[in-house]
Formats: C-alpha cells, structure tokens, sequence
C-alpha cells in the first residue's frame, strides 16, 4: 500500500538504537545489500526486500532517492507465488501415474512421492511469475519512529525481521502497552501503576 | 519492559477503555470554547463492540451514515467494550477520516484533506512531503489523546471522576 494512496493504513513502530556511523551510509548499505531479488523464472515461491518507493519494479538508492525532507523513504517488496494446491495434485496425479507405467512396478514409495511433489512445485514454480506487494515506509531517524503503511500481519513480520538484518537496529510496534510506556512519559509511579493495573468494567462499583 | 508478546494480550484492554472513554469525551465535549486550530474528533459511520462472556464473545456492529448509536449504548450497559471506531477529525478545512482498532491501535482507512493532482516528478515529492506531513498531524493527535488517556487512568481520578462519568454517560 502506497503513501500516496487515496487511502492508507499505518503500523507504528518505534526505532531501538541509532547508527555509530553516518545515518545516510548505513541505511543506503543496509538498504543495497538486502534489495529486492527477482524470482520470475526461478524456482523460488517468495522473495522479501527493499525497493525504491518511487520505482518498485527498478530498485535504485542512488544518488539519497531514499530520502526525503529529513526522512527516509523507501518500501519493502514482497514477492511471492501462489500455487493452488489443486494444480499441484493434478500434476502429481499425473506424474505418479507415468512413472508408474515407466518403473513397471504399479506403485511409488512416499518418499518417491514427496520428492516428486517438490519437483512438481519447483516446476511450476518456474513457470508463473511473483505477484508483488509493495509497501512503504516512512523512517523518522531522529525521533526514531517509523510507520508502515500496512497493517498485515505478514508485511509486519517481515518488515521486523528484514529491518534488524539490513540495519542491526530492531523496531518495537507501538500498541497499547509499549505505546503507554515508550512513548506517553510516564513517571516512574505512573509506570508502577502501569504494572498493576487490570481491566475495568465501566458499571460503577464493579471489576471486569 | 515485559516480554511484548505477553505485553500485548495482557493489556489490549487499555485498547478497549481508550475507544470506550474516547467515545465517551467526544459525545460530552463542549466544543463552544475550542479555537479553530484545536481540531474536533467525532465518530464516523462504523463502531464494532465486543463482549466476552462464559458464554463466548459476542460482537455488535453499527455502520451507516445515518446510524443511531442506541443498540451501541444497550452493548456498553451489558459490559461490552469498543474494539473499533471509525472517526473523523476535522482542523479549519482539513478533514482526516479513518478507523483505530483497539487491541493494536493500528490505523486503518485513513484517509486525507484533498490534496492537488501529481503531474511531474517534482509534485510528486511535493506530495509525498505533504502526505507525510498530514500522517504527522493525525497520528500525533491520536499519541496525544492516548497519552491524555493513560495518565487519566492511571491517576486517583480515574476511580473517583472518570469511570462514574462514563458510566452515567452509558445510562443516559
């Protein structure tokens, strides 16, 4: 999902650590290193990287294009293929039946069978292009916050994983425990009280 | 800090108070002595409630422009709590709509003041920077409110003005 879409969703994330080196440099490296590979004609089901949020299909970093005002501004891509399980019983189906007739032997184990399967996937695999997804990403380096625009559980899981192996700095999304903690300025009693606290029921006089 | 996937379960609740007690200061706010600048909350077209009992959760949706909040009221007297509002917030005339899930305050449909069209590459980034800077100004209203929120709830008054208010507010 796109920043400049009409409409957007958004997973907040608060930024652990800053660089010991120069910002710029070690997001561009970060940024270079895990790009986005492409796995048309590859036997590969899916591939996570980051791409250029204004040319998706043609990453390029060159040049600060990650960067924008005193953001950076780049996207994760996720390709992926998606195989429907009926197609790949129809090939094994047909498979087993051929390499039945060649082995003369009427049957295949089911190790023949799974390693079959694998080939069939991989086969097909091959054959059908990615579908890719596209999501930005805005990072606010000195605040150290950074928004997703998306609120999949899949794009958030892989941006939390991809994140921490191109930049060594780990996110903490903000919901309603770490946003009380890490970002509303609590005192240290206020935070005490924070731990104890349980849920209330609105009616006067009673505990949910 | 607790273990964040433990910390999300344990305290989703705050979630639900916070859309409940949200609900409750845009339904009663006096907004006669507010300046322009301040900006108004209202709620939108889409309010889902929850219940969980012994007996399992039950969930009520309100959705449509036109509709009452009645059966909405009926929900929070049986301890229902709110796990998704759709709001709006309106500044001059900038106008922000969109929709905050309580367990995870993740912002869903959001959508902005109108912007102009995107022709060249430079009104591109011209948009994308006033994108960002209309992103800023929602969220950091919605940070705010929150933070407004927790230190009510986790202050003396929570017990002995906020929660009695909300709960006449219920019996209206």
């Amino acid at each position: 999902m796109g920043l400049l879409s009409s409409s957007v969703s958004v997973s907040r994330y608060k930024v652990n650590g800053k660089f010991e080196s120069s910002a710029v440099e070690s997001v561009f490296t970060g940024l270079r290193k895990n790009c986005i590979m492409e796995i048309d004609q590859q036997t590969d089901e899916k591939s996570a990287g980051w791409t250029s949020w204004q040319t998706p299909f043609q990453p390029d970093f060159r040049g600060s294009s990650f960067m924008i005002g005193t953001y950076f501004l780049f996207a994760l891509r996720i390709d992926k293929k998606t195989l429907a399980a009926k197609t790949i019983r129809k090939h094994c189906s047909l498979e087993i039946e051929k390499r039945k007739r060649e082995n003369g032997r009427g049957f295949l184990s089911s190790n023949e069978k799974k390693l079959l399967k694998e080939q069939i996937v991989q086969n097909l695999c091959r054959q059908i292009p990615a579908t890719p997804n596209i999501y930005d990403l805005i990072w606010d380096y000195e605040k150290e916050r950074l928004w997703l625009f998306s609120t999949l559980k899949s794009a958030n899981e892989e941006l939390e994983a991809l994140f921490l192996k191109s930049f060594n700095l780990s996110l903490v999304r903000l919901f309603p425990y770490t946003q009380a903690v890490l970002a509303s300025e609590l005192s240290h009693s206020e935070q005490d009280r924070l731990l104890q606290l349980s849920p209330v029921s609105f009616r006067e006089g009673s505990h949910a | 800090m607790l273990d964040l996937a433990v910390a999300y379960n344990r305290y989703k609740f705050l979630g639900y108070e916070f859309l409940t007690w949200l609900w409750h200061r845009i339904d009663t706010q006096n907004h006669e002595t507010d300046s322009p600048d301040d900006g108004v909350f209202q709620m939108g077209n889409r309010i889902v409630l929850e219940n969980r009992s012994r007996e399992g959760l039950e969930t009520i949706t309100i959705k449509g422009d036109d509709a009452g909040f009645e059966e909405a009221f009926i929900a929070l007297r049986k301890g229902a709590g709110v796990s998704e509002a759709n709001l709006t917030y309106s500044q001059a005339n900038l106008k922000w709509r969109f929709t905050l899930k309580a367990e995870s305050l993740a912002i869903s449909n959001l959508s902005f003041p109108e912007t102009e069209l995107v022709e060249t590459k430079e009104d591109l980034e011209g948009a994308a920077l006033n994108r960002i800077y209309l992103c800023e100004q929602i969220i950091a209203k919605i940070e705010t409110l929150f933070q407004v929120f927790v230190k009510e709830r986790l202050s003396d008054a929570w017990e002995t003005k906020t929660r009695p208010q909300i709960s006449r507010w219920m019996d209206r």
